[in-house]
């Protein structure tokens, strides 16, 4: 059986075709010279050149970065906390309630997170701005950092934990020092999923952003109602450019990580 | 060996115990994994805990070392109540059965851990540390990490990191259950010596007897969250106070019975061996070629009809010294004790040291297989069974021959092969006579 067909090449062609060549396209006009956005008038990176002088661009960007870094830090303290908990709390009522409600916000379509989010902030009088970005973002991206880090966490061999209170480790020594070393690669997988997650969100943004703080999203969303420019694609193609690298990363870690999970365990089944 | 004194503090009323159980249960909601459990472990002890899976070894040890508290009763080591200590807090240290080493952490710093927890100086730790990798040879390894080193080496790294801070008691929870047989012996005597060096009171948790039996000074054999018997070794093997101990411990035959008073010296009611046909083998070998014969088959028709099956080589018969040399001297029957009433078809069983105040009693005989003798011939000794043999399985050192009674009831007689020679003339279907002394076995009431 040959093992690449011409039914495989062409499934796969078409396959990546629909879910890549609209931003290929996007990537190739951003190197347009033409102002007209559908026609191409030869290479230039001029508009690389003019997105740099862009302040209102470049405003949203550093805005953006602050609240993804901030949110994602949080998101990863309190998803590592809750995993850490629920997976390791054997007995307690429920258990089963929360670590489902710990799951819930994955699937709560996120116009509802953002509206909920919008009253709470206006219920308490918080005005809108980075801090409200940061604590709907936390809000939601830590559910994927728990997801992560329980998964890594519920192949976690107890008694090394044990072994650490029994040589005389006090519990938060026990984790600092035996626990969070070993479960690292996961928590920082669930960081950058955190990260790239806050960094291209539109809809919660857009429910807790005020005027004073717009994310780079929404400037691209509001900028597009006037029309495409092409400095719109060259943005478009270093936020691509970032969430790629942040998402590969993420993927290598953890593909490390559990190769040498499976090293060890082989080297352990050898004796 | 008559000076030596005996390591036998349990004996001893002036010994303080070094760990007391009181009266402790615990309970997993509605299972009862330890139920109502007293007992004294003492220092410089090696005491075992032996019993099948569930049977509650495991979670005894774990409250030793602080990870479960009792659902009622106290524990107390060295005088001290533990139940509200936590496991950092106390002078246990555990080895895990899976080892627990820190993957992160270099053989050194496992080994370090815990000195490190303590105000120890820089240089102590280090000596201390080089001295544990001194003890469990390890010295090499030093600063490989743990998924680089062998499963042996690891079980090592494992002992010298929960002996490096020299405590009190150890715990061992099944430390030699991930190695293979050869290696598992070698570091039984290598645990034992390690014990006696550093004087440390050891506590394991084995379901492997022949480990229990080889390193503890006690081991006491649970069943069901109880302790059914703590003894010696040799207690345990020769005296098990119920046939659960008697047959978890090594193999056993258990024949089941009424006992009698036994008046001395009183004939033995032997029925006439008439029941067993005569079973006479065939003994006249198939004929054999000559040397002319073999020369045709070897030159022209070995081609045609293949190789020459050769005769199996079979051990000359023995001779009439060496059967007698294999035929042991018994001793008659001590006066008083027991008769076993057990079977219509068969004569009674002697127990001399049965207990004289179980008359009438349904009790059953225990009695191990190699303390059976096996013999064609109606032997001379106090209790004598005929029976065919049903199965011989040869084990190199033993062979324990599966005999069946008269009226079915099945029995294991095994047999050292000290010469060998001997007993080869037994073989399957064969009738023989299994005979033991009057003090062989132990009558048990449940």
């Amino acid at each position: 059986m040959k093992r690449f067909s011409w039914f495989n090449a062409t499934a796969l062609t078409l396959g990546f075709a629909f879910l890549y060549l609209p931003m290929v396209i996007l990537m190739i006009y951003s190197f347009n010279e033409s102002k007209l956005v559908t026609v191409w008038a030869g290479f230039s990176t001029k508009w690389y050149g003019e997105l740099i002088q862009n302040e209102a661009f470049l405003n949203a960007a550093w805005v953006t970065i602050k609240v993804a870094v901030f949110s994602s830090t949080i998101a990863t303290i309190l998803g590592t906390m809750a995993a850490y908990v629920l997976v390791r709390a054997n007995r307690f009522k429920g258990r089963t309630l929360f670590s489902g409600m710990i799951y819930a916000p994955l699937v709560m379509p996120e116009v509802i997170t953002g509206l909920s989010l919008l009253l709470l902030f206006i219920g308490i009088g918080l005005d809108r701005g980075v801090l409200t970005i940061v604590l709907a973002h936390t809000t939601f991206a830590m559910c994927y950092v728990s997801v992560v880090v329980s998964s890594r966490l519920v192949s976690f061999d107890r008694s090394l934990e044990e072994a650490a209170l029994d040589l005389g480790c006090s519990p938060w020594q026990a984790f600092r020092l035996v626990t969070l070393p070993i479960i690292a690669p996961a928590v920082i997988s669930g960081w950058l999923l955190a990260f790239t997650l806050s960094l291209d969100d539109l809809v919660i943004a857009s429910f807790t952003a005020g005027p004073s703080a717009t994310t780079l999203p929404i400037k691209i969303f509001s900028a597009v109602r006037l029309g495409v420019s092409p400095e719109i694609n060259a943005l478009s193609t270093i936020m691509i450019a970032i969430v790629t690298i942040g998402v590969i990363g993420a993927s290598l870690i953890s593909k490390q990580a559990s190769l040498k999970q499976q090293r060890d365990e082989q080297a352990a089944a050898r004796g | 060996m008559a000076q030596e004194t005996l390591f036998e503090p349990w004996n001893d009323p002036n010994e303080s115990p070094l760990i007391q159980f009181k009266n402790v249960t615990k309970k997993f909601g509605d299972f009862t994994a330890i139920d109502d459990l007293t007992q004294d472990i003492y220092a410089k002890e090696f005491f075992a805990l032996l019993g099948p899976s569930g049977c509650g070894k495991t979670t005894m040890m774990r409250m030793l070392g602080g990870f479960e508290t009792p659902t009622s009763g106290t524990i107390q080591i060295a005088g001290q109540d533990m139940n509200n200590v936590p496991p950092n807090k106390r002078a246990v240290n555990m080895m895990f059965q899976s080892y627990a080493l820190f993957p992160h952490l270099s053989i050194y710093e496992n080994i370090a851990f815990g000195l490190r927890r303590t105000d120890m100086a820089k240089g102590a730790i280090d000596a201390r540390v080089n001295e544990m990798l001194k003890l469990t040879r390890l010295e090499k390894f030093a600063q490989r990490k743990p998924h680089q080193i062998s499963g042996g080496q690891r079980q090592r790294v494992a002992l010298a990191r929960s002996l490096a801070k020299a405590p009190k008691l150890l715990l061992l929870d099944e430390p030699l259950g991930a190695l293979d047989k050869k290696l598992r012996q070698d570091t039984q005597f290598e645990l034992m010596d390690i014990q006696e060096k550093t004087g440390t009171t050891f506590v394991i948790v084995t379901h492997d007897q022949e480990e229990a039996m080889t390193v503890a000074s006690r081991v006491a054999v649970m069943d069901e969250g109880r302790i059914i018997q703590v003894a010696t070794p040799d207690v345990i093997y020769e005296a098990p106070n119920t046939t659960y101990v008697a047959d978890f411990i090594g193999d056993v035959n258990l024949i089941k019975g009424t006992v009698e008073l036994r008046v001395s010296s009183a004939p033995v009611n032997d029925p006439e061996p008439g029941a067993v046909a005569e079973n006479i083998v065939d003994e006249t070998p198939s004929p054999q070629p000559n040397k002319l014969g073999e020369w045709i088959h070897d030159k022209l028709l070995s081609p045609i009809i293949g190789e020459r099956i050769e005769p199996i080589k079979r051990l000359p018969p023995p001779s009439t010294a060496e059967l007698a040399a294999s035929q042991e001297k018994m001793q008659t029957a001590q006066d008083g004790g027991l008769l076993l009433n057990w079977s219509d078809k068969n004569p009674t069983i002697i127990v001399s040291n049965g207990d004289e105040t179980k008359d009438g009693a349904t009790l059953t005989f225990a009695i191990r297989p190699e303390k059976l003798n096996i013999s064609k011939t109606k032997p001379d000794a106090p209790n004598a069974l005929q029976g065919k043999v049903i199965d011989i399985a040869y084990l190199g050192n033993v062979s324990t021959y599966y005999v069946e009674l008269i009226g079915g009831q099945m029995i294991k007689a095994q047999m050292a092969n000290a010469r060998r020679l001997a007993r080869r003339d037994i073989t399957w279907e064969d009738d023989v006579w299994v005979s033991f002394t009057d003090t062989a076995g132990v009558l048990l009431e449940r």
